[in-house]
């Protein structure tokens, strides 16, 4: 067992937040599906469900992960967003919005040149990338963008493992 | 523009190291070369950590997949206890 960090959430109560949300999340998944078993319909849908699970474990995890960090806020911000977009596009039936190749990660624009003195200062170069994979990375300085980072992969691990668990758990 | 430049390199240099080293200590890959004592540019821990973070979402999608095919299989109307057990003490 971990022993608990001394950040405020320790990670044994962040674990058993997100597998309660994603397991009821699971659950809504599965009602509001149609639960047709027609092959023909079935890829469109299954992808569409495949989706929704994929969203409700990030979301899941960024309201585990509490509101006091950056990159849980800019996740749930971003997901609002996009599925305001969406629906949006739903209305209109076009697909030529698809501009973005990633959904709307940026939160805030900051110039980006201060970005690049701050981090090639002290020798690194590779931020820019790392900023564009950590939810609301790129209106981070350098020094937030690490701790931000630090803790957004302990949360990944633990999502890993609790989905993993999960699946194992009903493919028996 | 120079004066700034060395009041937050000062101000930040002690704490931008301790945050790259706590990183390290996350990422897999370069937890062993720590053990063995060799010292791992900061650079190589910023591109492992893209990697890493590439590949825990490759196995978010996967995931997502195993379980939207199992879906329909689970058996549960609540919350299973169970499960929950399984899941929350490994």
């Amino acid at each position: 067992m971990k022993n608990p960090q001394r950040s405020p959430t320790n990670p044994g109560s962040v674990r058993s937040r997100f597998t309660q949300v994603f397991l009821q999340s699971l659950l809504r998944i599965r009602k509001h599906s149609p639960a047709s078993s027609s092959s023909s319909s079935s890829l469109g849908e299954f992808l569409k469900r495949c989706h929704r699970v994929k969203v409700a474990a990030y979301v899941s995890m960024a309201r585990a992960a509490g509101t006091r960090r950056a990159w849980s806020r800019a996740m749930l911000w971003r997901v609002r967003h996009d599925a305001h977009r969406h629906r949006l596009l739903q209305g209109r039936c076009s697909r030529s919005s698809s501009r973005e190749r990633s959904p709307g990660k940026k939160k805030r624009r900051t110039k980006k040149k201060k970005k690049r003195r701050d981090d090639q200062e002290h020798g690194f170069g590779n931020a820019e990338k790392l900023q564009k994979l950590v939810p609301g990375g790129e209106a981070m300085d350098f020094s937030c963008l690490l701790d931000e980072t630090a803790h957004y992969i302990k949360c990944l691990v633990t999502q890993v493992k609790v989905m993993r668990s999960i699946a194992d758990f009903y493919s028996l | 523009m120079s004066t700034r430049r060395s009041r937050t390199s000062q101000f930040t240099e002690d704490e931008i190291n301790n945050l790259i080293f706590k990183l390290q200590a996350l990422l897999p890959q370069l937890e062993q070369r720590r053990n063995n004592g060799r010292v791992v540019a900061p650079s190589k821990i910023l591109k492992e950590t893209c990697s890493y973070i590439r590949r825990l979402h490759r196995e978010m999608d996967e995931l997502s997949e195993r379980l939207t095919s199992l879906l329909d299989n689970m058996e549960i109307s609540s919350v299973d206890a169970q499960l929950l057990r399984t899941v929350l003490l490994q």
